[in-house]
């Protein structure tokens, strides 16, 4: 099971580090991770897999959301089943 | 990996545009519920809904915070109540209505349809129990929502049912005017009344429905009015092609939702219904995607036309990202819960006959509509009887929920708080139907060939 974690705002440094830490402490594994920029907006957009995560899932979507709030950014842990369904046919 | 564009695109729908579910609403038979002992009958009804949808708030919770879907609304709908109490000596129903309020309260969930009766060829004695009981039912209960289906394409128009439901309407207005006259918000007059509705006020679980189900509601007017507004220049043809691909997308969210409710609550799968739903908060509007396509206001000349292309290109984007499509399915137009429909009210671009005239080609019919609360109840009943037509002859679903203003006049402002928001006091046609709607009887079923 693989999950898409994306992060939106302005710049800074540090970010990826630390979305990474709440990855690691969760037993969750980086696959992927890609930056662009759109309407000048910042995102990083990571590709995760879940299968060994150690806390329920809606769990560490709280994790990011107190990130988030912390740092100023917008961040989203979404399945990725999700995003296949919607522009997939 | 999946393509940033897409993923962007998603996440851009749902904080910038209003993407969201906006309703999980399970199904709930309550025909093996029935007895002659109300109080054993509302037992068994209570200790159904709660075994049955107890687990339906948090679900609807989990999946919407895994998946990053607002999913709005968790609601329950049950077999028409008329149907069930009808079994009773005792014929007050009101006690039916209670337990449900109760059963919601219990379970969390935010409104509970199927205090109804169908009676579109004539009344059982339940069915006009439970009508005459309505206004009671809806000032005494806080979560029930009530509907009455008074014809349809095959039986024609019961009159006699129109009538009677002018006046219920005035007196639900009448018995809330401390609330805001809530009522009626929470009464609606259907003709052709669908079985698998998943959208309050209207949701009742039809007597063709299995045990229980899920069907879910989607929604996203502003999603539609974003994608139209990257295309300015368009011609129509592009502009019904750019609202398919993005109701496909819309509707394809709405069906991953329903299939993961349905499996962790181990409910059968019932349909998606394909909506467009506003909200009155702002960038929510069915209104405003009219306005993108090139009209002034909503309710110009045009609007009808407008409305026809939106409703028709929902359904055809729609139809193909779920393998099972129903309930109201379309564009709905509820004046006070859409802020373009508010603001075309008020500064006068908006009438009830336009509206009138909209619903003959989109979802629904005469929603949320505040009419002066002096509206005799002739009025109210002659409104209901043209609406039905629309929909008796268009093999459609129309219906009438209008709320009387009590104490209020037209171009006042009637508020009632929350999702049900405001609406400006519409005029009304004061020439009488007073004879045409005491003559009561039927209206006879239309022809269904030479169309014309």
């Amino acid at each position: 099971m693989r999950a898409v974690i994306t992060v939106l705002g302005k710049d800074m440094v540090g970010i990826l580090a630390k979305v990474s830490a709440i990855c690691a402490d969760n037993s969750v594994n980086v696959m992927d991770v890609t930056q662009s920029v759109m309407q000048d907006l910042f995102a990083m957009i990571m590709l995760v897999d879940i299968s060994n995560i150690k806390i329920p899932f809606s769990q560490l979507a709280d994790r990011f959301s107190e990130l988030g709030e912390k740092e100023g950014l917008t961040i989203h842990v979404m399945h990725e089943e999700i995003f296949n369904s919607m522009h997939k046919i | 990996m999946i393509d940033t564009r897409d993923i962007l695109e998603t996440i851009q729908m749902i904080d910038n545009e209003n993407l969201d579910v906006r309703t999980i609403t399970m199904g709930i038979s309550l025909l093996d519920c029935i007895d002659s002992d109300p109080d054993r009958a509302c037992d068994k009804i209570y200790d159904k809904i709660c075994r049955y949808a107890g687990n339906l708030v948090k679900t609807g919770e989990d999946i919407s915070k895994e998946y990053g879907i607002p999913i709005i609304h968790k609601r329950v709908a049950v077999t028409p109540i008329a149907l069930v109490a009808g079994a009773c000596q005792d014929r007050d129903p009101v006690r039916f209505a209670k337990t449900l309020d109760r059963a919601a309260e219990a379970i969390g969930v935010n409104l509970i349809g199927g205090y109804s009766a169908l009676v579109h060829k004539g009344f059982a004695p339940g069915d006009y129990a439970l009508i005459e009981s309505i206004p009671r039912a809806l000032a005494e209960t806080k979560y029930v929502c009530s509907s009455v289906n008074v014809g349809t394409t095959k039986a024609g128009i019961n009159m006699d049912a129109v009538k009677k439901m002018g006046q219920i309407v005035l007196k639900t207005a009448e018995a809330t005017v401390d609330q805001g006259c809530i009522g009626p918000s929470k009464l609606v007059v259907f003709c052709n009344a669908p079985e698998d509705n998943p959208f309050m006020a209207g949701a009742m679980h039809g007597i063709g429905e299995p045990d229980c189900v899920i069907n879910v509601g989607v929604s996203g007017p502003g999603v539609v009015r974003a994608a139209l507004k990257k295309c300015p220049d368009g011609d129509l043809s592009e502009v019904a092609d750019i609202i398919k691909k993005t109701a496909f997308k819309i509707t394809r969210m709405g069906q991953l939702v329903a299939q993961e409710a349905s499996r962790r609550l181990c409910v059968p799968f019932g349909i998606v219904d394909l909506s467009l739903a506003p909200t009155p908060a702002v960038g929510d509007s069915v209104a405003h995607i009219l306005e993108e396509m090139g009209l002034e206001s909503c309710g110009a000349h045009g609007t009808t036309a407008c409305l026809a292309l939106l409703n028709d290109a929902v359904k055809k984007g729609g139809i193909m990202a779920s393998s099972h499509v129903g309930g109201l399915s379309g564009a709905f137009i509820p004046v006070s819960e859409d802020a373009g429909m508010i603001d075309a009210a008020k500064c006068g671009a908006l009438s009830i006959t336009k509206l009138e005239a909209m619903t003959s080609v989109c979802s629904v019919g005469l929603d949320m509509i505040a009419i002066p609360g002096d509206t005799p109840p002739e009025i109210i009943s002659a409104i209901i009887a043209d609406e039905a037509a629309i929909g008796m002859v268009n093999t459609k679903t129309t219906a009438v929920r209008v709320i009387p203003a009590i104490g209020k006049k037209a171009g006042d402002d009637l508020n009632f708080g929350g999702l049900f928001g405001h609406s400006p006091v519409m005029e009304v046609n004061r020439w009488s139907p007073k004879k045409f709607i005491d003559r009561g009887g039927r209206l006879p079923a239309p022809m269904q060939s030479l169309k014309n």
